[in-house]
C-alpha cells in the first residue's frame, strides 16, 4: 500500500516536469513565433540592426546571435583543456586522498551563484584586461575567462565519471605491454572515455550559452557584432534579460522570439549530449567504419586490404 | 647463458596490514620452457605473476622482500624502467583484453609504443604475433574492423598476439582459457607449446589438467606458500608433498 503511495508521487513528479517542460515549450513558442513569422526568418536572424521599438522597428539578432557564439566559444576555449586536465589528474593520476578533495571543491564551484562570479569578472578581471591589452575590459575576453571557469563543474564531473568507468583491463592491458602512464592516459584511456567527454563539453557549451546575469554584469552590453575578443557584445541571453521589463508591443515579442532561437540551441545540444552519453553500443560498430574512413584520408591503405598478398 | 631465465629469490609480498599473500617463494625459471603455477584460490599464483612484471606497483602499495632476478638482474633495482620491464616480460590476463581499436591496432599498439613506425615493419610484427597466437587465419581479412566484435576466446588469442608483437622474452599468462570454451582453450595450449622454443612462459592455468597438458616445470602453491616445484613429469605422477597429492588426486577424482 505505501509502495504504491510512493510510486504514484513519484509517477506524479515525473508528470508534474514534463508538463512544466510542456507548458515553456508552448509558451515560448506561442510568445515568440508571430514575430518570427512577420519579420521572416532569414531576417531576424541575419540582420544585425535591432531598434525595437519608435517607428520604423528592425528585429535582426545577428550580432547577438554572434555574441552568444563568440562567448561560448570562448568559454570552451578556456574551460575544456583546464576541465579536462583537472579530471584526467582527478580520475588517473591523484592519489585518492587528493581526488577525494578535488572532487566537492569543483563541484563547490557549481554553487557560486552566476552574480558572484560576474561580480569578480566585472570589478577584478576587467580592469586588468582594460589595462594590459586594451579596450573596453568588459568584454568578450573578460567574459569567456569567466565562463570558462563557470563551466569547469560540467565538464569535470562528467569527463572524470566517463574516465573512471573505463574497464580497469584496458589500464592493466596497456600498462602491461610497457606503456607509460602516460601512454596509456592518452591512447586508451581517453579514446574509451570519448563520449562522455565530447557530452561533458557539449553540456558546457549549453551552460555558458544559457548564462544570463554573469554575461551581463561582464560583457559591456554593446549592440555591436565584435570584431576582437576585446570587444564589447551582447549575447542572445543578455538581450533578453536586459530589455524584457520595459519592453512592449512587438518588441516584447521579439524578445520572445529570440527565447525561441536560444530555446531550439540549448535543446540540439542537450539532446546532442544525450545521444552521446548513451550510445556507447552505437559506437563500437561505428568506430571500425571511421578509422578506415580515416586511413583513406591519410592515404595508407586500410590494414586488411595492405595484408591480402 | 645460464639456463635459468628468472630467479626468484626468498620473495615475499603483503598488501596492506593483511596477512602475507606470497611466503617466502624461491623458485627458477629455465629458459624456454614452460613453468605452471598452480593450486587452489587465493594461493598467490596471480600476484606472482603480477609481481614478475611490476604490474603490482599500480596496486595499493604493498611490502616487498626478497629478490626476483632476471637474466640474474634485480628488477626492482632503482634503476630498472619500468615500462621497459614489461615489453620484456609481458603478461596475458584472465579477462580478455581487445583494447577499443582495430584489430590491427590492438597488435601494433605495443610496437608503436616503442617508436616503430614504419608500416610495413609494423605489417610484419602484426602477422608474424597473429600467426603465432594461431589467430591469423580468422582474421586476416578484416584486420581494419573492431577487435571488440572478436570472439572471447579470439579476443584472448588477440591478447596473446598483442604480447607477442613486443618480441618479449618472456610472456606470463594467469589463467588465460578461464574464460574459453575448450577448442579455443587447445588453440591456445597449442599455440603456447610451440611458442616456447623461442620464449620463456609462465602460465598459472586455470585447472589442474591444463598444468598437465602444458607444463615443463610446476609449482603448487597452497595460500602463499610454494609447497612443491619441480619437473612435471615427476610432480604430477609422484609427488613429494602430501598436500600436493590430495590437491592433485583430489581434482583427478
Ligand atoms: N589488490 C589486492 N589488494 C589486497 N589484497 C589482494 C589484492 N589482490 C589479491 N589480494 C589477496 O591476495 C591473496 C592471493 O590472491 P591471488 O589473486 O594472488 O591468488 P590466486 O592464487 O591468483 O587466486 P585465484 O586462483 O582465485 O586467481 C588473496 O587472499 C587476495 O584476497
Ligand atoms: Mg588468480
Amino acid at each position: 500500500m505505501k509502495e504504491r503511495l510512493i510510486g504514484f508521487l513519484l509517477f506524479l513528479s515525473a508528470l508534474v516536469s514534463l508538463a512544466s517542460l510542456a507548458v515553456i515549450t508552448f509558451f515560448i513558442f506561442e510568445a515568440g513565433l508571430p514575430l518570427i513569422f512577420k519579420v521572416g526568418l532569414g531576417t531576424f536572424l541575419e540582420s544585425s540592426a535591432w531598434s525595437p521599438s519608435g517607428k520604423n522597428p528592425q528585429f535582426g539578432i545577428a550580432s547577438m546571435i554572434l555574441g552568444s557564439v563568440w562567448v561560448t566559444l570562448g568559454a570552451i576555449v578556456v574551460g575544456v583543456p583546464l576541465g579536462l586536465a583537472v579530471a584526467i589528474f582527478s580520475a588517473e593520476l591523484a592519489p585518492p586522498r587528493l581526488a577525494a578533495i578535488i572532487r566537492p571543491v569543483i563541484q563547490l564551484l557549481a554553487g557560486i551563484p552566476s552574480v558572484i562570479y560576474g561580480f569578480i569578472g566585472l570589478t577584478i578581471l576587467a580592469p586588468l584586461v582594460r589595462t594590459t591589452l586594451g579596450g573596453p575590459g568588459l568584454s568578450v575576453l573578460t567574459a569567456a575567462l569567466i565562463l570558462g571557469i563557470m563551466i569547469l563543474p560540467s565538464i569535470v564531473s562528467i569527463s572524470e565519471d566517463a574516465l573512471r568507468a573505463v574497464p580497469r583491463a584496458y589500464r592493466e592491458g596497456a600498462l602491461a605491454v610497457g606503456a607509460t602512464p602516460w601512454q596509456t592516459i592518452w591512447r586508451v584511456l581517453v579514446p574509451a572515455a570519448r563520449s562522455g567527454i565530447v557530452a561533458s563539453i557539449i553540456l558546457g557549451m549549453g551552460r555558458a550559452l544559457g548564462e544570463t546575469m554573469a554575461v551581463i554584469m561582464m560583457l559591456g552590453n554593446a549592440l555591436q557584432v565584435p570584431r576582437s575578443p576585446l570587444d564589447s557584445a551582447t549575447t542572445l541571453t543578455s538581450n533578453i534579460g536586459l530589455e524584457l521589463a520595459y519592453a512592449s508591443g512587438a518588441h516584447r515579442e521579439a524578445l520572445f522570439a529570440t527565447g525561441v532561437v536560444l530555446f531550439v540551441l540549448i535543446m540540439v545540444l542537450n539532446m546532442l549530449a544525450n545521444v552521446l552519453t548513451g550510445r556507447v553500443v552505437l559506437w563500437r560498430t561505428r568506430l571500425p567504419v571511421s578509422r578506415s574512413i580515416f586511413a583513406r584520408l591519410r592515404g595508407r591503405q586500410p590494414a586488411g586490404d595492405r595484408s591480402g598478398s | 647463458m645460464s639456463d635459468i631465465k628468472i630467479q626468484i629469490d626468498h620473495f615475499s609480498y603483503t598488501y596492506g596490514d593483511e596477512p602475507p599473500v606470497l611466503r617466502n617463494i624461491t623458485l627458477n625459471v629455465r629458459r624456454n620452457s614452460i613453468l605452471t603455477i598452480f593450486g587452489p584460490a587465493r594461493g598467490g599464483k596471480t600476484t606472482l605473476l603480477r609481481s614478475l612484471n611490476r604490474l603490482t606497483d599500480i596496486d595499493e602499495p604493498g611490502k616487498r622482500q626478497g629478490r626476483i632476478l632476471l637474466d640474474g638482474q634485480d628488477i626492482y633495482a632503482p634503476s630498472v624502467d619500468v615500462p621497459s620491464l614489461r615489453r620484456r616480460i609481458g603478461m596475458v590476463f584472465a579477462l580478455p583484453v581487445a583494447l577499443p581499436m582495430s584489430i590491427f591496432d590492438n597488435i601494433a599498439y605495443g610496437p608503436r609504443l616503442q617508436g616503430v613506425r614504419s608500416p610495413s615493419r609494423l605489417s610484419d610484427l602484426v602477422q608474424f604475433a597473429l600467426e603465432a597466437a594461431a589467430l591469423w587465419d580468422e582474421v586476416r581479412d578484416r584486420l581494419d574492423s573492431s577487435a571488440l566484435a572478436l570472439s572471447g576466446g579470439q579476443q584472448q588469442r588477440l591478447s596473446i598476439a598483442r604480447v607477442l608483437a613486443l618480441e618479449p622474452e618472456v610472456i606470463l599468462l594467469d589463467e588465460p582459457t578461464a574464460a574459453l570454451d575448450p577448442i579455443s582453450t587447445a588453440k591456445i595450449e597449442e599455440a603456447l607449446i610451440t611458442l616456447k622454443s623461442e620464449y620463456t612462459i609462465v602460465i598459472a592455468p586455470h585447472n589442474v589438467q591444463q598444468a598437465g597438458r602444458v607444463a615443463d616445470d610446476a609449482a603448487f602453491f597452497l595460500m602463499g606458500e610454494c609447497v612443491e616445484a619441480g619437473p612435471a613429469s615427476q610432480l604430477f605422477t609422484v609427488p613429494r608433498d602430501r598436500r600436493t597429492e590430495d590437491y592433485i588426486t583430489g581434482r583427478f577424482g
